[in-house]
């Protein structure tokens, strides 16, 4: 029986971790290694890793830290920051990455996602799309949330999974941080358009909100950050992930 | 020694930090010469299956891979490595290396259903008993990530299967050839026991 999978989602920014609220306030959470270390010991699904200053600043990815990360995760890794062209797919592949996401570089040429499928092949190739509720629907942002491109986001999917993207992660700004639940109206929105493996990520708060969206959308990939860096409602940094038997038991429920 | 073929694609180093905590030598292997002395070898991949098998051939490490295989030594593919390993890909037009008879198909939905492709996720997976699926926790599960599964011509050469939504071989063995559709080092305490199983397996 294929999981759905229960995913941490890290930033990256001026080198350490953060996470953000509406893409904005980032607080410092720690070193992504030693995050990775302790997410291994955990035993996680799988993990993204976002360099959310890399597309801003108009700089390529950072290969070491890439490479550095790739070495450490006992868990599949999806990055993504600053990715533009498919020769950077094969590099980031190359270093030990299972998954390549891009989202401001796809969303002007879907082009690029065919041309890094033909490359690293279609399943390492995630396509991120950051949306924002409008009236009548959800529109596309693109570069942490200041650039709107005027794209309908369910329209969106449609084009990225038709160009060849293996996956996509649907990531909800207004809900980034506010862990108050996923956004499920977007979620059955974008399911009902789409057929590739789907990831959503932007106000999980808790293994209820990852419940229900399991019962919603069955084989799904629930990611959160704030979940699993913050704990109580001082939102002390603790890095923590569900117990296997307690994602076993959240995954029977769900299919019950 | 265990030899990991290097050949840019594939999670070399982490198979090699797994290796690294069991503390089992290991070599990555980048060039013909760096693979000599190895007793055994290990052939990771990521990747569509022209451009891995491109990057195989270009490596100059293909033919003394040829060629232990003929010597009967130990060879583990892991992901696109298992299906370098068949004859042939439907996602492809190059032929693959023919260690292990059989076809690189893709997965595909029962009549009248939709299948979400790539298989993504972790799943479980039921492995004849002994050998490379020893001492592993009931019921092993690994993780997948792909679109195209290995077919083998033989029956007999399925080691184990898993299902999207059918039965596909999640792993095969054809004498001393082995392969892996999952990816062992991605897959936390299953794929650490596997890949030590692969160390210790008699030569």
């Amino acid at each position: 029986m294929l999981r759905p999978r229960i995913i941490p989602s890290l930033l990256i920014h001026n080198q350490g971790l953060v996470k953000t609220t509406a893409f904005a306030a980032p607080k410092y959470v720690g070193d992504p290694i030693n995050a990775v270390r302790i997410f291994n010991d955990k035993e996680v699904d799988e993990l993204s890793v976002f360099d959310i200053d890399a597309t801003v600043t108009g700089r390529p990815p950072d290969y070491g830290l890439i490479q550095r990360l790739a070495a450490e995760c006992r868990m599949p890794l999806c990055y993504g920051g600053g990715v533009t062209t498919e020769a950077q797919f094969g590099e980031i592949v190359s270093l030990g990455v299972e998954k390549v996401a891009v989202s401001a570089a796809a969303i002007a040429d879907p082009g690029l996602v065919t041309r890094a499928a033909a490359m690293v092949g279609g399943q390492s190739v995630v396509v991120v799309l950051d949306v924002k509720r409008r009236q009548g629907g959800y529109e596309v942002f693109t570069h942490n949330g200041r650039t709107a491109t005027g794209l309908d986001a369910v329209e969106t999917a449609r084009r990225m999974a038709d160009a060849g993207a293996g996956e996509l992660v649907i990531n909800a700004i207004d809900q980034d941080g506010a862990m108050q639940g996923y956004d499920q109206t977007l979620v059955a929105a974008v399911r009902a358009a789409v057929t590739v493996p789907l990831t959503i990520l932007g106000g999980c708060g808790s293994l209820a909100h990852m419940a229900g969206l399991f019962r919603d959308h069955g084989t799904i990939g629930a990611a959160a950050g704030s979940l699993f860096v913050f704990k109580g409602v001082y939102r002390a940094v603790l890095i923590n992930y569900p117990a296997r038997a307690d994602r076993d038991a959240l995954v029977a429920g769900a299919r019950s | 020694m265990i030899a990991i073929v290097d050949y840019g694609l594939g999670n070399v180093q982490a198979i090699a930090n797994i290796y690294q905590r069991l503390n089992i030598t290991v070599r990555r292997a980048s060039t013909p010469a760096e693979l000599a002395g190895a007793d055994r070898f290990i052939l990771p991949g990521v990747g569509a299956f022209d451009w891995a098998m491109t990057r195989l051939n270009d490596s100059g490490m293909r033919e003394p891979l040829d060629a232990a295989v003929r010597a009967g030594q130990l060879v583990l593919g892991i992901c696109v490595g298992m299906q370098m390993m068949g004859e042939g890909s439907d996602e492809g037009h190059l032929p693959g290396l023919g260690w292990v008879p059989g076809r690189v198909r893709r997965l595909t939905a029962p009549p009248g259903s939709v299948l979400p492709l790539p298989h993504m996720g972790w799943n479980d997976v039921s492995a004849r008993p002994g050998g490379l699926f020893e001492k592993l926790e009931a019921p092993p599960r690994f993780y997948f990530l792909h679109s195209y599964y290995f077919e083998p011509t033989h029956q007999a050469d399925v080691l184990a299967t898993a299902e999207y939504p059918r039965p596909f071989a999640a792993a095969v063995q054809r004498d001393q050839v082995l392969g892996v559709q999952f990816h062992p080092e991605k897959s936390h305490g299953w794929g650490i026991q596997l890949l030590r199983n692969f160390a210790e397996a008699p030569c």
